[in-house]
């Protein structure tokens, strides 16, 4: 913070300026220190370029069908081999990753908006709070696989729908972290000395309470993320989620299972790229706590 | 609005329904605060200090809350406001102080914002106004290079320049009634002495009224103009600091002077004690509150319950036996302890 330089009429916003700047340099090399949040977010990177670059450049659309060509082993003309209608996997994997973290995106950013709502409400106003949390006790109380399939028997299968289900089945999971960090927050003094300043309930709720509990809700919604890549992919396995012929890599890992003895590609492929972008999901919101939470990074503050 | 008192609460009772039944926190408390004048309010740790302090600011939970009475401030009810009103009360004419100066400041903004934001609430200024005033306020309460601190998060900032940030935060709106619940508790003597003097200044400049929650007598020696002893959620002696200190008349003040240990004294001497300890809340004798812990009780004491009597002096103080007490120990014994 050395900054006692020539102080003049616009010393003000000259001094904001260096100090918002310090703090962002500060941030950055907090990131770049931190190898687990570095790892997965270049991992996030791999799969996301090749969710949108793998499509252009594969030679061949997901559904275009080369019978004579079934089955057919890794090759420099099919990278990951064919499927059992000769389909090339390699455009089947990237469309099904545009798929996967597609719904997984939205579930994440949904459940985040949603469960934030419900989350800090219920903390805030006692008698909501009953309420909300018995309904979540009860969602709560289904698995959420045989939650997400109940929810798809009723809507039909639509990768919309698989949204929907998923985001149901997770909203109390991320509105339950908000609540319980706003209740530890709402008791705090600087609460009681913000209402003692006349804020109003919804500026305490918004403006005091939010920003202290979006790291858990930030860190909980990674895992989210994931769980929802997961749960997607045993939708569809199940034939409960995204539809054939549509690519999704749950659905192909349901037409690889018949002929898993035959075709290793075919399993490996898709599951490989599941294991992969739940392990950088993870390993992000690891990082991610371990940077948000204002204990750990002391060391790296002179 | 010139000739009625800036606070003037009447017999507020402060009751909380609990799984226990009903308990009353503060029951019956009277005073008033002028412009310009401190009013200390003393008491040991439960004895509703802060629940008074709380029911002027309306700030308890409402829904297991009931009050009686009535606080008048500038002429208004303010139990009897609706809470939109108080909003604009909050902060604006009246302000509130923290005892825990470590954790009134939100973490995650800086002090500046946090002082702003009282100040974009109250009196509609852009974000930069807002900000200039905010580091205005911040240079008188002595802090140094205020430009420079604003954009400093309250962990990077000591005890004592936090507490000077909450007496900016509470001041920037220049309000008329300043209620400092224990400001120097958590703070060392040397900040203590300058954080007293800041809000003394400030309520010079400001003709503030302000009401100091203390349990500090030093404090209360130090800065304050009129004092009302609490026990047990009743004012049970008020005063001018120099009566108070000079003449104290009920049992209890009596006591709390006599246990303040003096410089000059026998150090084998045993410092005097207040026999026995306060009586829970929910368990409150029937007659004179202090009866059970008080070397002058008597029947009269146990069973009957006595009044806040008005002095010629300006004295009030609720007690059966305090012109006998009076006579047969006078004053003297207190002052030497004491002073």
């Amino acid at each position: 913070m050395e900054v006692a330089k020539p102080i003049q009429q616009n010393r003000l916003a000259a001094l904001e300026k260096d100090i918002k700047k310090e703090r962002r340099q500060l941030a950055v090399k907090r990131f770049f220190s931190n190898k687990t949040v570095l790892a997965g977010s270049i991992m996030l990177i791999f799969l996301t370029l090749f969710a949108f670059i793998g499509p252009l450049i594969s030679q061949f659309t997901p559904l275009q069908i080369d019978p004579a060509n079934r089955l057919a082993k890794p090759s420099s003309e099919h990278w990951f081999g064919t499927d059992n209608f000769g389909r090339d996997l390699f455009s089947r994997v990237a469309h099904g990753a545009q798929v996967s973290m597609g719904v997984g995106l939205s579930v994440a950013v949904l459940t985040a908006v949603i469960g934030m709502v419900i989350g800090l409400y219920a903390a805030y106003y006692s008698t909501l709070d009953h309420i909300l949390m018995r309904v979540s006790d009860a969602l709560m109380a289904f698995p959420d696989i045989l939650l997400a399939i109940a929810i798809m028997a009723v809507l039909g299968p639509q990768p919309v729908n698989v949204v929907i289900a998923v985001t149901l089945a997770k909203i109390p999971v991320v509105a339950r972290i908000v609540r319980s960090s706003a209740l530890v927050i709402k008791e705090q003094t600087y609460i009681e000395a913000m209402r003692a300043q006349g804020a109003s309930s919804w500026r305490i709720i918004w403006r005091h309470i939010l920003p202290n509990t979006v790291s858990p809700l930030i860190v909980q919604v990674t895992y989210v993320f994931a769980i929802a890549i997961i749960l997607e992919a045993a939708l569809s396995f199940l034939g409960a989620g995204v539809p054939a012929p549509d690519p999704s890599w749950g659905n192909i890992l349901y037409d690889g299972k018949i002929v898993i003895y035959n075709a290793w590609w075919m399993t490996v492929f898709p599951g490989a790229f599941i294991v992969m972008a739940v392990l950088a999901l993870n390993l992000f919101g690891d990082g991610l706590r371990d940077l948000l939470d204002p204990h750990s990074n002391k060391a790296l503050k002179e | 609005m010139e000739d009625c008192p800036l606070l003037e609460v009447k017999e507020l009772r402060t009751r909380f329904s609990s799984e226990k039944g009903t308990i009353t926190a503060v029951d019956g408390v009277t005073f008033r605060v002028d412009h310009g004048e401190t009013l200390g309010v003393v008491g040991e740790s439960g004895c509703g200090k802060s629940v008074t302090a709380e029911s002027i600011m309306r700030l308890l939970n409402e829904k297991s809350t009931r009050y009686d009475g009535e606080i008048n401030f500038k002429g208004r009810n303010l139990l009897s406001l609706p809470e939109k009103k108080m909003l604009d009360i909050r902060g604006n004419e009246i302000s509130m102080i923290f005892q825990d100066a470590m954790t009134s400041l939100n973490p995650v903004f800086t002090i500046g914002d946090q002082i702003a934001e009282s100040i974009i609430v109250h009196q509609n200024l852009g974000k930069r106004e807002a900000m200039e005033k905010a580091v205005e306020m911040l240079r008188l309460t002595g802090i140094p290079s205020p430009e420079k601190r604003v954009h400093e998060y309250p962990h990077e900032i000591s005890g004592g320049m936090r507490q000077r940030v909450m007496i900016a935060m509470a001041l920037s709106c220049k309000p008329s009634l300043l209620i400092a619940d224990e400001p120097t508790t958590a703070l060392d003597v040397t900040i203590q002495a300058q954080i007293l003097e800041v809000i003394n200044d400030l309520k010079e400049e400001l003709n503030m009224g302000v009401m100091m929650i203390t349990h500090d007598l030093g404090v209360v020696a130090e800065v304050c103009t009129r004092v009302a002893v609490m026990y047990l959620g009743q004012v049970i002696e008020e005063s001018d600091v120099d009566t108070l200190f000079d003449s104290p008349r009920h049992p209890y003040t009596r006591g709390l002077l006599k246990s303040i240990p003096t410089i000059t004294g026998d150090r084998s001497q045993k410092l005097h004690t207040i026999q026995g300890v306060v009586p829970a809340l929910d368990n409150i004798p029937k007659g004179c509150r202090f009866a059970p812990r008080c070397p002058y009780a008597t029947d009269q004491c146990i069973s009957e319950s006595p009044l806040l009597e008005a002095l010629e002096n300006g004295q009030k103080i609720r007690c059966w036996h305090h012109e006998e007490i009076m006579k047969r120990e006078g004053v003297t014994d207190v002052i030497t302890t004491a002073t």
